[in-house]
């Protein structure tokens, strides 16, 4: 391949035409155009499944197109494999980390081309380079020399970031790559983003946080279905319009009425509960037909919460109350008991969710096998109603029930991963982030239900990242911040401005 | 899990170094500690003849640890590594003789028999897409096939000098070929109780595993053993860093096949011995530290787990122990040195961690 | 991606191997067939007797086997395979009399609870703590006997199982089909063998889904475990003793055969039908090269090439790209 690229001579200028990529019968891009500037941020909307992940991976060279072109600085390229997208200049920030956890942060950072003397690696070199990369998105209090893995998500993100960096890239894409980040580097990465337009960059990102659409991009490009809808300066629409451009159909109410009648029947009740240094003694309750929200920045202690319930944490300290008995959980197993009838939809239903290459009525009958069973034997007859009861209540949209789940769509595996714990018949549900990466159409139908089996009586603490969702959902939102419940929200007291007041605990800690 | 805060200083720096090589670190110490008792209770220890028969004992057992370290780095596993040594063993007592030109070219073709027989390894693994553990299973059958055509019977002809030099200290090199005034030159004396096969053993970890270790494709086999999804996505050559890691390790089970048939002067196509030799590797490179998961660890660690492996028998002929029991020892040794990773897992407060 | 839609013979993932390992099976049977045609003027190969007779020696890897699919459907491996046999013949026949079947089992039943164990609460990875049971096993039983082959004989019974035959077919085929029969009902109508395949798949989804993980990862390995002490008494039935390194030839043509049968070496997928295929497979295509009498060089040879030849045409694993 002779396509020698220098970037500094002229503009490159990253343009793409009439691409279409279909994955078995499925068009993921349908003869799509798109191009963009040089020294711009341009945001790139749309729900899960509308193509934006199968355009970058086209542009970073993961995958080829069926058809259609893709010319960089008027030259057209064919990459094969992030490798040569990379050394055009081409880089991407994906969402599912490509960082090596068993490397140090200065191997990673240098990966593509490390720093070479006689052939070699040169350690010390790279060190610095790193040093320098770092300290550029001022992320100072990494050490090049610690290994990846020791890393939490938050600063691994930013090391991708560094790592991107280090190829000098002329177009830098980024995924979703401040989804996990503190609000504190996300301000660090939005202005290291203007800076780099301003150096002349081609800047891509695909978010869903509008707020920081509004706040850095220049462009917006809305696509839906596999088509690119249109392209426009940011600006030009209204958030609302922008959605509905997203979803392609008006939406009249987002959320579910909130619930009708009270009942303060207290199902779930934690007393200072405690957890090496992420849970510092938290007291919470809630009541049957209630749902929870559990708010705050990612991190502080949400998810081990969830977790610490559903009997995965070991030494946990405190008391856990349900039905006003004492219970002390031990596993999932225990768990889901008759009893304590919990189910917990977890983070990533990729790895914690679901079997990805079994089948669907294979995943939506493992929770509740045991039920499902005389003696050792499976009740055939017993669980094929169960599979069929459970894909038609969450509308599961299948082929066959013998089909591998990895054939559906992300927002369906979702389903698939409720319906799996429906199954159960729970009467208190946790929910860890249970819409991230999830299309518009799947969320609202989980709202629906969420209120749905609140109205039948099911407890519901739900951890979201997503303010919107919390606030449309749920009857009282508990804050948490550093291990603690910081503040409890409820009804109009449920505000974006309260929540995220509350998030940053700026009640209290003035220093 | 908080790391934030670290200052780079120079104590934190060598805490992060230290806490990484704490495998290897140990497994060094361990070694120093059994063979230092071995040769206090040796009646002739800490002398040249000693040293010469344990670094004999131990250099082929080393080279297929080394050989199965960087499959094993890759997150594979070479169950072909004892097959390979085998093979190179029965070729190499065809050509080791005959005038020196004859005698080197036989080196150099036995070695690059173990090359190509690992880069048939990765071949298979990478272009035929099969499990290394099968993919090698398979192979090995047939490189063992090769090696009982080579030689059904056992027997060879090995060049008497060579053999003799190879497997002495350095004062016999230079008795036998007449420099450094036949070995008593006063420059010479200091260093002439060094075994040959050490000095072979530091040659092939300074001059082939280090350089390698520190190439792009020897990072990129870290990588791709650590997260081969995410080494793919940074742009790495995966197929070039598997191949490489298979015939790398080929030419190191080469080596060790090499020296077999110096040692021995002999080519024998023992199937029980290869199997053996295969599974003492997977146990050095346990012992050594390098995790069978994949991107952790190192082949100079591997070295001192086959040593560790082998010092543990020279104490049983010392001891002069039931030798009966002594793969009951073996086997307690394995089990201890690799529960002791066990104790991490008791640290475990989040049950999922322990699934990765 | 364009051939595999359009085609109308769309042959399931799982289907494969079972139907490939079935036509390798046919194909041995032919050519061993035609061989024998050749030079001896009979279809030997063909004959119910001696099909049966080969059958037998093949019931007990197919025993072995069996075990050995149901660890290797979780993703791990156990190598203790050869000294689990060889100890259970043992002391079988050093207890003898009645007990003696039951203690062959018991045996292999407790070294199998002991690697379950280990992996599954040690989290040590199976192939290094088996490898290190086998190493104590032997151990054990060189100290035992002194190094010398036991004196003990089998028992009546153990022959009987072995050796004997009812209505002229071999008992040991029948405890064979009675173990497949157990394994395939435990696999396909049980909920444990949905948890073998779903912790198989990935142990952290089967946990949070209230699998009980560990639990079952030692169960499997204790059956692994029993099954192979089964094949141990049955073997020293079969040659009237026990002795050293009675087990050594069986661990990797078991693991072979469930490869062959399309289970993943990795975990979670696979059907019973194509380990017995695969068991088949193997102690077919043993026979057909004795009686061509080929040196143990081409044995190996061909043995190899079998392995790699099933494997490149259904077993191949996807690319990473993601």
């Amino acid at each position: 391949m002779n396509t020698l690229n220098h970037p500094g001579d002229a503009p490159p200028h990253l343009q793409l035409q009439g691409i279409t990529k279909r994955y078995g019968g499925v068009t993921a891009l349908d003869s799509v155009d798109f191009s963009c500037r040089l020294g711009s941020i341009h945001a790139v909307l749309g729900e899960n499944g509308a193509g934006k992940s199968t355009l970058i991976k086209i542009m970073s060279g993961v995958v080829t197109p069926d058809e259609g072109t893709l010319q960089l600085n008027g030259q057209f390229k064919n990459f094969q494999g992030p490798a040569e997208a990379n050394a055009a200049g081409v880089v991407c920030i994906f969402q599912e980390l490509s960082l090596i956890p068993d490397l140090s942060v200065a191997d990673n950072i240098c990966i593509s081309n490390p720093p070479r003397k006689f052939g070699f690696i040169n350690r010390r070199e790279q060190i610095r380079r790193a040093e320098s990369l770092l300290a550029r998105i001022h992320c100072e209090d990494v050490n090049p020399r610690s290994q990846v893995r020791d890393l939490p998500l938050s600063r691994r993100q930013m090391v991708e970031i560094a790592k991107a960096l280090s190829r000098d890239p002329s177009v830098l894409i980024l995924d979703e790559a401040t989804s996990a980040l503190t609000a504190a580097d996300v301000d660090n990465v939005l202005s290291l983003l203007r800076k780099l337009r301003d150096e002349g960059l081609s800047i891509l990102t695909i978010s869903h946080r509008m707020h920081e659409i509004e706040a850095v991009a220049d462009m917006c490009s809305v696509f839906r279905n596999g088509q690119h809808i249109d392209t426009f300066e940011q600006g030009a629409h209204n958030a609302n319009d922008i959605v509905q451009m997203m979803i392609g159909r008006e939406i009249s109410a987002h959320f579910p009425a909130k619930r009708t009648f009270v009942r303060n029947t207290e199902a779930l009740r934690v007393d200072k509960l405690s957890w090496e240094n992420a849970l510092k003694g938290v007291s919470l309750t809630v009541n049957t037909g209630e749902i929870v929200g559990l708010g705050g920045l990612d991190g502080q202690g949400q998810k081990e919460l969830l977790l610490g319930l559903f009997g995965v944490l070991k030494k946990l300290q405190g008391h856990v109350y349900i039905n006003e008995k004492q219970v002390s959980i031990k596993s999932p197993l225990h768990a889901k008991e008759a009893g304590i009838d919990m189910a917990l939809i977890p983070e990533d239903r990729k790895t914690e969710g679901l079997l990805l290459p079994m089948s669907i009525a294979d995943n939506l009958g493992l929770a509740s096998l045991r039920q499902l069973s005389q003696g050792p034997f499976i009740n055939q007859q017993a669980m094929d109603k169960a599979v069929s009861e459970g894909v038609s209540r969450m509308q599961i949209k299948i082929g066959s029930t013998k089909d591998p789940v990895s054939t559906l769509s992300g927002g369906n595996q979702q389903k698939v991963v409720i319906a799996k714990w429906l199954i159960t018949d729970p009467k208190i549900v946790l929910l860890n982030d249970p819409t991230r990466g999830i299309d518009v159409g799947t969320k609202q139908e989980i709202y629906r239900l969420l209120r749905q089996l609140a109205e039948e009586g099911v407890s519901v603490l739900i951890y979201s990242t997503d303010y919107e969702e919390l606030i449309g959902c749920c009857d009282r939102v508990a804050v948490m911040y550093d291990g603690e419940i910081v503040r409890e929200l409820a009804g109009d007291d449920i505000t974006e401005h309260n929540i995220i007041a509350s998030s940053l605990n700026l009640d209290e800690t003035a220093a | 899990m908080s790391n934030t805060g670290l200052h780079h200083g120079f104590m934190t720096n060598f805490k992060i170094a230290l806490f990484k090589n704490a495998a290897f670190i140990t497994v060094i110490l361990v070694f120093i500690a059994f063979y230092v008792f071995y040769n206090l209770n040796h009646p002739r220890g800490f002398s040249t003849a000693v040293y010469i028969q344990n670094s004999n004992e131990v250099f082929a057992l080393a080279m297929v640890a080394m050989a199965q370290t960087i499959p094993v780095l890759m997150g594979g596993l070479d169950l072909s590594v004892g097959a390979i040594m085998t093979l190179v063993n029965c070729l190499a007592s065809h050509l080791l003789s005959g005038s020196a030109w004859q005698v080197a070219f036989g080196m150099v073709i036995s070695l690059l028999a173990g090359a190509a027989c690992g880069f048939i390894n990765g071949c298979v693994v990478v272009y035929g897409r099969i499990q290394p553990i099968i993919a090698t299973l398979a192979t090995g059958a047939i490189f063992m096939g090769i090696a009982l055509i080579l030689r059904p019977t056992p027997g060879g002809n090995v060049d008497g000098d060579l053999a003799w030099v190879l497997t002495n200290d350095l004062f016999e090199i230079a008795a036998t070929y007449g420099f450094a005034e036949g070995g008593e030159a006063s420059w010479f004396v200091p260093i002439a109780w060094i075994p040959v096969p050490l000095i072979l053993l530091v040659l092939a970890a300074a001059l082939v595993w280090l350089p390698f270790a520190r190439s792009v494709t020897g990072r990129s086999v870290y990588a791709v053993g650590s997260a081969e999804g995410a080494a793919y996505m940074s742009g790495l050559s995966i197929n070039r860093a598997k191949i490489a890691a298979f015939t790398l390790g080929g030419f190191f089970a080469g080596l060790g096949g090499l020296y077999l048939t110096l040692q021995t002067s002999s080519g024998n196509a023992d199937i029980p011995q290869a199997g053996a030799y295969t599974l003492n590797s997977i146990a050095a490179v346990v012992i050594g530290g390098t995790s069978l998961l994949g991107g952790v660890g190192s082949a100079i660690g591997s070295i001192f787990g086959a040593l560790v492996l082998r010092t543990i028998s020279f104490n049983f002929r010392i001891f002069e122990i039931d030798p009966l029991l002594q793969p009951l020892f073996e086997g307690v040794v394995l089990l201890a040195a690799v529960s002791l990773g066990a104790i991490a897992v008791i640290r475990v407060k989040n049950t999922l961690e322990l699934f990765r | 991606m364009r051939t595999k839609n359009s085609s109308r013979f769309k042959l399931s993932e799982d289907d494969k191997p079972i139907v490939f390992a079935a036509g390798f099976v046919v194909l041995i049977l032919a050519v061993g067939t035609a061989y024998t045609l050749q030079t001896q003027g009979t279809a030997t190969l063909l004959s119910p007797t001696y099909l049966l007779q080969q059958l037998q020696v093949g019931a007990f890897l197919g025993v072995v086997a069996a075990g050995m699919m149901l660890v290797i459907l979780l993703g791990h491996i156990d190598l203790s395979v050869p000294w689990t046999i060889a100890a259970a013949a043992m002391m079988a026949t050093t207890i003898g009399g009645p007990m003696a079947i039951p203690v062959g089992l018991a045996i292999g039943l407790l070294v199998g609870l002991v690697n379950g164990f280990g992996v599954a609460f040690l989290r040590i990875p199976s192939m290094i703590f088996t490898l290190g049971i086998n190493a104590v096993l032997r151990g054990l039983m060189v100290a035992h006997t002194g190094g010398f082959a036991p004196q003990t004989a089998a028992t009546p019974l153990m022959q009987y199982l072995a050796v004997n035959k009812i209505a002229g077919i071999p008992v040991a085929l029948i405890v064979w089909a009675v173990v497949s029969v157990a394994v395939v009902v435990l696999l396909t109508r049980t909920f444990f063998g949905r948890y073998i395949y779903a912790v198989g798949n990935r142990e952290s989804a089967a946990y949070l889904s209230g699998v009980p993980s560990r639990k079952v990862i030692v169960i499997a390995f204790g059956l692994c475990g029993m099954l192979s002490g089964l094949a141990g008494t049955l073997l020293a039935g079969y040659s009237t003793k026990a002795y050293q390194g009675m087990g050594d030839t069986y661990l990797l043509p078991a693991i072979a055969a469930v490869v062959i049968g399309g289970t993943h070496i990795l975990g979670g997928r696979g059907r019973y039908i194509g380990t017995l295929l695969g068991v088949i497979l193997i102690v077919l295509l043993n026979s057909v090269l004795s009686i061509m009498q080929m040196p143990e060089s081409g044995r190996q040879i061909i043995y190899g090439s079998v392995i790699i030849l099933m494997l490149l045409v259904y077993g191949r694993g996807h690319k990473v790209t993601q």
